[in-house]
């Protein structure tokens, strides 16, 4: 009797742990699957040369913190617009993704564009928990960053090439 | 065993890129949003251990017809239940050189170290008010000794040296008239070093202060012998070897006599120190996975040894960048913690999906804290970031080290590629120079 009564409670119990229960159990504690596929498939990993004139570099984080991402582009100078972008990052896959997630959307973009992308954008776009958030807050500072360095390395060449006005010695080529 | 399955799942995949086992649609496990082709290579030991054939089989009787209550005086059901755990107590107390008289069954090492540490500095609260313990120990041997604090008594944190090792000076300095108990675990669950017990033993005995050890990663894998070590308290653990989930003992010392304050109230079972029913199954399961223990420990040492040998040589063998934290020379054969430069361990793991291991990462704690083991090591912050943690037990098979060789190093070497910590240090830039940009 006693076997029976076993055998009818192991019946029950596999009953109740069916995948339709499954769907509920989506909590903020899982990997979304976007992170997952931008670790598995990372876009735009690599390195442009960063004293090229057309290249901002952005170097955030820090590997104390356990995370640093750098993040270039590649600008056209006429246009001011980002034709291409890459990064390398050490940190958890939903720094990866962050950054990964950032080089694409600002490929093809204006360069004052890609500065009203927020992190709150990223972290929806991936469904990161709140424990994961300043990762994407380090993408926005990445972007930021590869902008500036552009900006003030163009800057830094027009100040060269421009005739200095008080007798100043320039290069005379 | 189960995990053999993943590896043959596995194992007929294309290696190219850098995920492996994904994509194969239909097929495998859907978790946390990872696609896995099977279970994953079990390679975390020092969490949890599978249960051992032999002991599910010495416990299935006391579930099915043989349930009685071991504290039944009156019938045969609790007559059985009684001797089938005085035998586990037995098999238990030989285990570790101890009398079955001295040892305590509770709900685990958690419980036991909760019962040791507290419980003798509330018994001896008029004449003791000082603790020693590690910085290394087990959370549950710190928060007690939080709790302690919080009540008014004074703890020492001891420091370790770089290998994992207690100073012994440290420790000579630290003592006090006034101390009740030394706490020191025997060998560390993060980094599987051990600890100069008979050392200490012998030093606390001079001094007459009591010595606790929480042996949970110790008991069953290296000798181990209460009166060598001259301790006067021991935790054990049954899930870290091979045992089920949910019991562990206390050894007491009788000859002197320890005496602690229980921190269960109830019908005054083992001894009054621990009310509550014995859980008969997992008693016996305890027991007959410590007889199994001691009876193959030299074998599975051997065993053990051959695979760590071959995973730390495998590995290192294709990468550079690989330290071990911890002494080499004091250490369980069955844990290899490694650090990876300029890897990030969460993303390692991520990549080691197959593989179940477990990091010193800040990012796999709750907190965003890096492992306080690694950091007493003095490993610098980034290292403690990067450290995996390989546990290897008696039903690892070679197949499956050699499996999460090549795990790794392709993981390893796609997130280096990835990194801009490597790239910077292949240009030859010295990372300490760098003025980061802290966010």
């Amino acid at each position: 009797m006693l076997g029976q009564f076993t055998r009818g409670l192991v019946s029950v119990a596999s009953a109740m742990t069916q995948p339709k229960t499954a769907g509920l159990l989506l909590t903020s504690r899982l990997y979304h699957e976007k992170v997952v596929e931008h670790y598995d498939n990372p876009r735009n990993v690599g390195s442009f040369d960063k004293d090229d004139p057309t290249v901002g570099t952005g170097l955030v984080g820090s590997p104390a913190c356990g995370d640093v991402m750098k993040l270039q582009i590649k600008v056209d100078e006429n246009t001011g617009k980002i034709v291409d972008t890459c990064f390398k990052t050490f940190g958890c896959g939903s720094a990866i993704a962050s950054s990964s997630v950032a080089t694409e959307w600002i490929k093809g973009r204006q360069m004052e564009e890609v500065l009203t992308i927020k992190n709150s954008d990223i972290a929806k776009h991936l469904s990161l928990p709140p424990v994961k958030l300043h990762c994407s807050m380090l993408a926005e500072d990445a972007i930021k960053a590869a902008v500036k360095d552009y900006q003030k390395k163009k800057a830094k060449r027009e100040d060269n090439n421009s005739s200095p006005p008080d007798g100043q010695a320039t290069v005379v080529g | 065993m189960a995990t053999a399955a993943a590896v043959a799942v596995v194992g007929d995949d294309d290696h190219s890129g850098g995920g492996s086992g994904g994509g194969r649609e239909g097929e495998g496990v859907m978790m946390k949003g990872v696609h896995m082709a099977g279970r994953p290579l079990y390679l975390d030991m020092q969490a949890t251990s599978p249960v051992d054939p032999r002991v599910l089989d010495a416990m299935l009787p006391y579930y099915m017809d043989q349930f009685g209550n071991p504290h039944s005086r009156t019938h045969m059901y609790g007559w059985e239940s009684d001797e089938a755990v005085e035998k586990a107590r037995e098999q238990i107390a030989k285990l570790i050189g101890a009398n079955a008289k001295e040892i305590i069954f509770t709900s685990g090492a958690t419980e036991a170290n909760n019962i040791a540490i507290k419980g003798v500095m509330h018994f001896y609260k008029d004449k003791k008010k000082h603790v020693i313990t590690t910085q290394t120990e087990h959370k549950c041997v710190l928060d007690s000794c939080r709790h302690l604090q919080q009540e008014g008594f004074e703890v020492t944190y001891l420091p370790v040296r770089k290998d994992g090792l207690i100073d012994m000076e440290e420790l000579k300095a630290a003592i006090r008239p006034d101390t009740g108990i030394v706490s020191i675990m025997t060998v560390n669950n993060e980094i599987g070093v051990i600890q100069p017990m008979a050392e200490i033993g012998e030093f606390c005995r001079k001094n007459k202060v009591f010595l606790h050890t929480d042996a949970a990663q110790a008991a069953g894998k290296i000798p181990i012998s209460v009166d060598d070590m001259k301790v006067d308290l021991m935790s054990l653990s049954a899930h870290k070897i091979y045992g089920p989930k949910g019991v562990g003992a206390l050894y007491m010392r009788r000859r002197p006599r320890v005496r602690v304050e229980a921190q269960m109230s109830g019908g005054g079972q083992e001894r009054g120190i621990r009310s509550g029913t014995v859980p008969t199954p997992l008693a016996v399961g305890m027991g007959a996975a410590c007889e199994i223990a001691m009876e193959e420990m030299e074998h599975d040492e051997k065993y053990i040894k051959e695979l760590t040998d071959r995973l730390y040589k495998g590995i290192t063998s294709q990468l550079d960048g690989v330290i071990v934290n911890g002494s080499l020379e004091h250490r369980y054969v069955g844990n290899l913690n490694l650090s990876f430069a300029y890897v990030e361990g969460e993303s390692l793991l991520m990549g080691l999906k197959e593989v179940a291991v477990s990091s010193g990462s800040a990012c796999t704690s709750a907190s965003l804290e890096p492992s306080y083991v690694l950091r007493a090591l003095g490993v610098e912050e980034d290292m403690a970031h990067t450290s995996i943690r390989f546990g290897i037990g008696r039903f690892t098979t070679k197949e499956e080290i050699d499996r999460a060789i090549q795990l790794t190093v392709d993981q390893v070497q796609k997130l280096r590629n990835m990194s801009p910590l490597w790239e910077m240090v292949q240009e030859g830039i010295d990372l300490k120079s760098i003025q980061w940009a802290q966010h």
